[in-house]
């Protein structure tokens, strides 16, 4: 197991009480493993993304742990945390364009990057090289200034330098969100094409786009609410959820080839609940078309078949 | 159709009354719902606490002591301040509080008189450049394209004139003599500032898709940045006139100081000039210059740390650390 | 006859300083919206898409050709007409937060409308009439009156958007990726309002980037690349037989649900290069050429 995430909660601190952002996550990402982590805007999937790699002084730790390579990963001391990032945990951020640094020419700045870490650049650089040949890039771009890229070179660069140093865990967090359908398409391959070549072990990509992450995920956690609702094999989530709100979820998403007047797509009534308060049990039940009694208690998230996770009482 | 009627109606249903405030917990994810939202509540917030910022509440009562005293204390004296009532060079005492001249004339007397005019100059002068510098920032960051060149070049102008120099030279051909022709003349050297920063401020929401809406609904230039424009920047105007205010009194202070003043009007600079011109300082009365210097360094002070304290208030950033 | 059309809308961009170098955002754009139709605009960012819309909704000036509503050349309206214009064509942007100021509540923009457009219209009256329009964009006039933007939903805040539009005697919608910033499982419901309101014979000029979006819900389709129209044509023939390579390009890098990206879109994509010239030189030549019926196609080398 690379990842493995026990019971964490991790909420944001607000003038009016804790904003419980991520409630609870247990999950374990496989060595190889694409794990596409989807939901809505205040799902808690960036959060999480986040939490993994870097608290910013609002998040607070509130308890659970996350272990990577079977060692624990001090997610809560950002002193201790310098010395797995980069090396072991790695980000790619969504705007790429703003990661990098405008003034610096980009051979420069993974060189300053790299004596951080205290690894020589010169080592490194004909792997490097390597890397960007492989990506499509021409080996001049390091002599360049990061504004003379466009949005798919910078996107494919930093995917170059986040994984230089060839980390266990890539956060991806909505990289492919700024980018055209053409770009987006050429991005999302090269991540699996890293993968296969084991530049970095196993991967986590946030996203709202489930069309997209099933493309290159092997497989799909769907969160809701700051809760996990389902995660099993990307075609399983796609073609045979269990969770209602999941199914509810890709029936309501276009495609190519559904047309208003041949097949009326709905959506989900409702919104999502506050996450200052959020009431007790199940969290989608209000707008869950299968809500009954028992939904009031919180329905854990257990495995129903073999690598699918569903914490919903009706898909026990 | 009906399942989707009832869809949307319920879509805050669930979340009714003080929860709906709640949305930001959704916002906290990312993306411009996080933006808009302190923005929002900040007119209905803003005097709720600003009643609550000690800088704003103390700021206020030393402004406001200080205008009263000056609006009041001269109604109590039947003699003028620059009449010689007293005996020369005394210290304060019960009859004359803040002592007397060289002269006999009552200091009190004329420090009351000052901030008369230092209030008349700060509002004044103040509004005009607030006027001034509000409307060219407004027009040439709206308008843009050759207008705002145009208008640039001019803010630009005055802001490399020599102010203090140009006055002297204006002072020796026309002559300042009334606290409004002075505050006229400060109000026409200090906009600049002002104009460059409402045209950055109105530029940037000039691209806000509610500009276009209101366009959309046939609103004219005009009425797009009286209605939709300045209401945005309400706060960040209104500090803008309280440092004008106290930039006008400060200046008002400068001139007066070294001779530049009305003439037949007391200010709290030309106490000091004169308190200077007599050697106040060498013949230790005290009583002559601290006054006013000190009355000068409380208003000012207090204006701004007024405006501190309203920045606290207007950004709810500040207002949570 | 169509109720909008432009004729070789062109927009260039003064760029550089003092204006030195030319940008044409958009070039000899034509084609047209019929009263109840849906037009979708798709285009990747820099297509011009955005800056058509906003010709379109005299937001931007329109550099060249022409901008017809109702018969009536509308590029160069001011003051009053335009005004007149905006009775009928009204505008839905992407972001609702930005679309509505902040600092006063949601539902001034349905007010402000009512003393350049209906002045004789009692306030009263109006209000009435704002929560018939409310009603009719499935929004219950008690949940959203009062209330500031930023305690609303972004999908509520669309649809008062909207119901704006319903207030006027509107005829024509330029919804310029209004669903883009909303939540994935409340996004279809504003797209099936609109298409509702097609029904009812609003035309609808759709922009968006989102292939799946403008195939779900449009009768015509415009693909954009560059600032020039590539392909135009019904929405069956330009999605099921796309004869550009850009199209089909974009075709094949949309990731779909059910279906997997694989090796032989992107071969489909290469091959047979120009629709117009099979096999021999492409001259570039400017001109759309109508391919089948109500399907044009530009040369793959322009």
């Amino acid at each position: 197991m690379s990842l493995r995430v026990d019971n964490l909660k991790v909420y944001y601190r607000t003038l009016r009480g804790d904003v419980k952002a991520l409630d609870g996550a247990t999950f374990t990402v496989a060595d190889g493993e694409i794990m596409g982590l989807a939901g809505e805007s205040g799902s808690g999937k960036s959060t999480l993304g986040k939490s993994l790699i870097r608290l910013d002084t609002r998040m607070r730790l509130v308890e659970g742990g996350v272990e990577l390579d079977g060692k624990p990963l001090p997610i809560g001391d950002q002193d201790a945390m310098n010395a797995y990032r980069f090396k072991a945990v790695s980000l790619i951020p969504q705007y790429a364009m703003s990661a990098l640094n405008p003034t610096r020419k980009i051979g420069k700045m993974i060189s300053e990057l790299l004596g951080a870490r205290g690894v020589k650049y010169s080592e490194i650089k004909p792997e490097l090289e390597r890397r960007l040949d492989l990506v499509g890039l021409k080996r001049e771009v390091l002599n360049n200034y990061p504004i003379e890229l466009s949005g798919g070179m910078k996107q494919r660069m930093v995917l170059v330098l986040s994984t230089l140093l060839n980390p266990s865990l890539l956060i991806a967090d909505e990289v492919t969100s700024a980018l055209d359908v053409s770009t987006q398409r050429a991005v999302a391959e090269t991540l699996v094409e890293f993968r296969d070549r084991e530049f970095v072990k196993s991967m986590i990509v946030v996203t709202h786009d489930i069309s997209l992450v099933y493309q290159i995920a092997d497989t799909i956690m769907v969160m809701y609410a700051g809760k996990l609702a389902e995660k099993a094999p990307a075609d399983v989530v796609v073609n045979a959820p269990r969770h209602p709100y999941t199914q509810l979820l890709i029936s309501s998403l276009p495609e190519v080839g559904v047309r208003y007047a041949d097949r009326k797509l709905a959506g989900i009534p409702g919104s999502p609940p506050g996450l200052l308060n959020p009431p007790a049990g199940c969290r989608f039940r209000d707008r869950c078309p299968l809500a009954f009694a028992r939904c009031v208690e919180e329905p854990p998230f257990v495995e129903v078949d073999k690598n699918h996770h569903v914490a919903c009482w009706k898909a026990q | 159709m009906s399942d989707l009627a009832r869809a949307a109606g319920e879509e805050t249903a669930p979340s009714a009354g003080g929860e709906v405030v709640s949305a930001p917990a959704v916002p906290l994810a990312t993306g411009p719902v996080a933006a808009a939202a302190p923005g929002a509540r900040r007119t209905r917030d803003a005097l709720h606490f600003a009643l609550r910022n000690k800088k704003v509440v103390g700021g206020g009562i030393v402004v406001l002591a200080f205008l009263a005293l000056g609006l009041i204390a001269p109604l109590f004296y039947d003699y003028g301040h620059s009449e010689y009532v007293g005996p020369q060079s005394s210290g304060p005492s019960g009859e004359y509080w803040f002592g007397t001249t060289t002269f006999g004339q009552d200091v009190f007397l004329q420090f009351v008189h000052g901030i008369r005019s230092t209030f008349l100059v700060g509002l004044l002068g103040g509004g005009l450049a607030a006027l001034i510098g509000m409307t060219i920032g407004f027009v040439a960051g709206y308008i843009g394209g050759l207008v705002d060149e145009a208008l640039n070049m001019l803010t630009n102008i005055v802001l490399v004139l020599p102010a203090l120099a140009v006055l002297i030279i204006l002072h020796t051909y026309i002559g300042i003599t009334s606290v409004p022709s002075q505050a006229l003349f400060i109000g026409i050297f200090s906009w600049p500032w002002v104009a460059r920063a409402v045209r950055a401020q109105t530029f940037s929401l000039r691209t806000r898709d509610f500009v276009d809406l209101a366009r959309l609904s046939g609103m004219g230039s005009g009425a797009i940045i009286r209605r939709e424009i300045a209401p945005n920047m309400s706060s960040y105007l209104f500090m803008t006139f309280i440092l004008l205010f106290g930039g006008s009194v400060l200046f008002a202070a400068t001139l007066d100081f070294i001779g530049l003043g009305p003439t037949g009007v007391m200010s709290l600079g030309l106490m000091m000039n004169n308190a200077v011109h007599w050697s106040a300082l060498q013949l230790g009365l005290w009583w002559w210059f601290l006054p006013p210097g000190l009355g000068i360094t409380a208003i000012v002070g207090a204006l701004y740390i007024m405006n501190v304290g309203l920045d606290e208030v207007f950004n709810p950033k500040l207002r949570e650390m | 006859m169509s109720m909008l059309s432009l004729e070789r809308v062109t927009k260039r961009y003064r760029v550089g300083a003092f204006g030195g170098r030319e940008l044409t955002a958009v070039r000899d754009a034509t084609f047209a919206v019929k009263a109840g139709e849906v037009v979708s605009l798709i285009g990747e960012s820099g297509s011009g898409k955005t800056t058509l819309g906003r010709m379109v909704l005299r937001l931007a000036s329109v550099s060249g050709g022409h901008i017809r509503f109702d018969g009536t050349d509308v590029s160069r309206l001011k003051g009053r007409k335009l005004a007149g214009y905006y009775k009928h064509v009204q505008g839905v942007f992407q972001d609702p937060f930005s679309t509505y100021n902040p600092i006063f509540k949601a539902d001034r923009v349905l007010h402000t409308i009512r003393p350049t457009f209906f002045p004789e219209v009692s306030a009263a009256e109006w209000r009435k009439r704002i929560d018939t329009a409310l009603e009719s964009v499935r929004l219950d006039p008690r949940q959203v009156i009062d209330k500031y933007p930023h305690q609303l939903s972004g999908g509520q805040l669309q649809r008062m958007l909207i119901a704006r539009a319903l207030l006027l005697d509107i005829k024509l919608l330029v919804a310029d990726e209004i669903i883009s910033m909303l939540d994935a499982s409340t996004r279809i419901d504003v797209l099936n309002l609109l298409a509702d309101l097609k029904e009812r014979g609003l035309g609808i000029l759709f922009i968006t980037h989102d292939l799946s979006l403008g195939h779900y819900i449009s009768d015509r389709a415009v693909i954009l690349r560059r600032g020039v129209v590539v392909e135009m044509g019904t929405t069956d023939k330009v999605f099921g037989n796309p004869r550009h390579p850009y199209t089909r390009t974009l075709l094949s890098s949309v990731p779909q649900m059910h279906h997997k990206w694989t090796r032989a879109d992107i071969a489909r994509t290469i091959d047979g290069s120009c629709a117009i010239h099979d096999g021999g030189a492409c001259a570039g030549e400017p001109q759309l050429v109508e391919v089948d019926d109500d399907h044009l196609v530009g040369c793959a080398a322009h």
